[in-house]
């Protein structure tokens, strides 16, 4: 539907507080999940009997999270907006409120037109069903009438390449093909705002290809489209601007060179460098004056190279080594990097500074915490953990892009080659 | 095309009924879905659909026409207990049905938007499928044990429509409480065979010692299977006041748990 269409659908201005060139105006927009924190939300009636029963008196035990806090913006119709935000920002929050799925706490959306979502790619696909079955049935589920279905029914089947296979149970696809044939549902829907979230994460490089240009098609129809996607190349190939949200707050409604500067310059922010020499475990015949990262923020194939200077001490005769570990955010250790292997060892009759360069392995998208250590003998002399953090921009290291299925196993990017011999 | 406005959800959320026009298809296609699911999964799907009823209905003579002599209204056993049994499991089927729907279906209710109540309503559909499948074989009884009707089975439709809007009422408080909690399925699982033995199902009315009719006779299932022996067995007229109840209570209940249900769906994305 093109945007003449929608205006002359529209109500008199004067009961509507949107421009005619607003698609998607949202006022002061908040969303608050009550977080429950003993031990988490009832989930069995008897459980909240008793509970209720039992606290009555007391205060009630649940807590307040804000997921969305305020936010207020406009979109025009005909603009694809990126909506970027690292995790736990309120991004999919928002999504899911423009997509009625979940109700807001205060404010008010008010929206041009059919919202159409591909909130989860296959929704509603039942395994059991054939592709021509599930065509109909999540079509219907996205709002299509059956009509529409119908008159679309061999664009969507040519789009998702899957003509020979209509009349085989899904279950019996492969994980490609039955992505491909949701998304070419959801992607024939002709819904004024569309919403996506990670959709292109799935497919081979064509088929993504040919969904960006889907998207463009939409824009270009003059109906809007919402993107949020962790893949930065993507919003930035798509979209006219960009929203960032932080912590459920809106801080930022520009372009989307702006709204990334944004996003990278949130992790800057977020280390935390914790130097209390004393404090530290470890017996501290020596210990680290100073660490930090050459560059906080790296790109996966990138050098890590952590800078470290270690104080004298003249009581101690014998030379000693260093150690570090890289964590990721769970916890995990990736990385150790004992400076014996090299043989470094380092004199304690002076103040000593020095540099750990890792050129592998390349690290996965995400946060990492280094911890490091002084050995002297035996014995630990210093341990400081979390002494520094960096993190790893969400880029793909190897020169030919994939999707995310052909890099998002393992916990590491491994430098590769295949060859034919 | 229409604006769209969300708010925040009023306190007393009255579903709009537009609404339900517009996702009319949603209902048919999951309903579609169930029934093609079911037929498609099991070879002897339609077979099962009339042996259940039968086998149970053998059972029920066996146990209470031959061993405890109850009485069966002067109609044969078998037909007696197959058309309480019709009725019977059209009403447990949507209960035990739409009960798990939205808890099965997670996957749409967290994602998709479209009136939820469709979910639980859509398993409406396999019920009156197996009821008609059933039916089917109710016409073969009769005519073997020389049974007609009468002009009263005229009225049957009515009191499957009630039967229908009574399981359905019931299941889609069901399935809206069984989001939050988890354990209103084991209840159902119990409630549900406990009113089976405690309606007149198996038996007629007149086996019940008249100390205890009272509990029968405030039970909305006991209207409604006399009416369906009424209906199919020439068996006597109920009382007015039964009919009128079955009626007004069946139509009150789904109203109310309409809007019960509506109070319940804007927070099932966050929860379930």
């Amino acid at each position: 539907m093109t945007s003449e269409d929608t205006e002359a659908a529209r109500p008199p201005s004067n009961v509507c507080t949107m421009s005619q060139d607003t698609a998607i105006a949202v006022t002061d927009l908040s969303k608050t999940y009550r977080i429950y924190r003993r031990d988490g939300q009832p989930s069995t009636a008897a459980e909240q009997v008793i509970r209720n029963l039992r606290e009555r008196s007391k205060k009630k035990v649940r807590e307040e999270f804000e997921a969305l806090h305020d936010v207020s913006f406009s979109v025009d119709w005909g603009q694809v907006v990126g909506i970027i935000g690292r995790n736990g920002a309120g991004k999919s929050t928002l999504l899911k409120i423009i997509n009625r799925i979940t109700a807001p706490t205060k404010g008010r959306i008010e929206l041009g037109g059919r919202v159409g979502s591909l909130l989860e790619v296959g929704t509603g696909f039942h395994p059991e069903l054939t592709g021509r079955e599930n065509v109909y049935l999540n079509g219907t589920l996205l709002g299509m009438r059956r009509k529409e279905i119908r008159s679309r029914f061999d664009a969507i089947v040519e789009f998702a390449g899957t003509e020979k296979f209509l009349d085989t149970q899904v279950k019996r696809y492969s994980t490609g093909m039955y992505i491909r044939l949701a998304f070419a549902v959801a992607a024939h829907l002709e819904s004024e705002i569309l919403v996506v979230d990670e959709v292109l994460a799935v497919g081979d490089s064509d088929f993504q290809a040919k969904c960006l240009r889907k998207m463009r098609e939409v824009a270009r129809d003059g109906r809007t489209v919402l993107v949020v996607s962790h893949q930065l190349q993507t919003v930035s190939d798509l979209c006219s601007s960009a929203l960032y949200l932080e912590a459920g707050k809106l801080l930022l409604h520009g372009s989307v060179e702006q709204a990334m500067e944004e996003y990278k310059r949130s992790f800057i922010r977020s280390a935390p460098l914790m130097q209390v020499m004393s404090a530290r475990p470890g017996t501290g015949e020596l210990r680290f004056t100073e660490a930090s990262m050459a560059k906080d923020v790296v790109k996966p194939a990138e050098e890590v190279v952590i800078e470290f200077t270690i104080g004298a001490n003249q009581s101690y005769g014998n030379r000693y080594h260093v150690s570090s570990f890289i964590n990721n955010e769970d916890g995990m250790l990736i990385a150790q990097c004992d400076s014996r292997v090299n043989e470094f060892w380092l004199d304690p009759s002076t103040d000593n500074s020095g540099r750990l360069v890792l050129r592998t392995p390349w690290f996965k998208p995400g946060s990492y915490t280094v911890d490091l250590f002084i050995h002297t003998g035996g014995r630990q002399a210093d341990i400081w953990e979390q002494a520094c953090r960096f993190q790893v921009l969400p880029i793909s290291p190897y020169s030919h892009a994939t999707t995310p299925d052909g890099t998002d196993r393992g916990i590491v990017f491994p430098d590769f080659d295949y060859a034919q011999q | 095309m229409a604006k769209i406005v969300v708010t925040p959800p009023g306190r007393f959320a009255i579903p709009k009924l537009s609404q339900f026009w517009e996702a009319r298809e949603v209902l048919y296609r999951f309903g579609a879905r169930d029934v093609t699911l079911r037929y498609r999964q099991t070879l002897l799907g339609v077979v099962w659909v009339i042996l259940q009823p039968l086998l149970t209905a053998l059972l029920f003579t066996l146990v209470f026409g031959k061993v405890a002599h109850l009485s069966s209204g002067g109609v044969p056993y078998v037909i007696f207990s197959f058309v309480g049994l019709l009725a019977w499991n059209l009403f447990n089927g949507i209960i035990t049905r739409s009960q798990l729907s939205l808890v099965s279906n997670r996957d749409l209710v967290s994602k998709v938007f479209f009136p939820r109540m469709l979910v639980p309503l859509a398993s409406v559909y396999s019920s009156i499928i197996d009821l008609l499948v059933s039916s089917a074989f109710l016409v073969a009884l009769l005519i073997i044990y020389g049974i007609n009707p009468g002009p009263a089975v005229l009225l049957s439709p009515v009191w499957t429509l009630m039967i229908i809007l009574f399981g359905s009422s019931l299941g889609l408080v069901a399935s809206a409480l069984t989001v939050r909690y988890r354990d209103v399925n084991y209840f159902v699982q119990f409630a549900l065979p406990f009113m089976l033995y405690a309606s007149p199902i198996a038996y007629s009315l007149n086996s019940v010692p008249p100390k205890w009719r009272i509990f029968y006779e405030v039970n909305p299932l006991t209207w409604m299977l006399g009416e369906y022996r009424w209906a199919f067995l020439r068996q006597p007229v109920p009382p007015q006041w039964q009919i009128i109840l079955s009626i007004v209570i069946p139509v009150t209940l789904f109203v109310a748990s309409v809007i019960i249900f509506e109070q319940m769906e804007r927070g099932f994305a966050d929860v379930i």
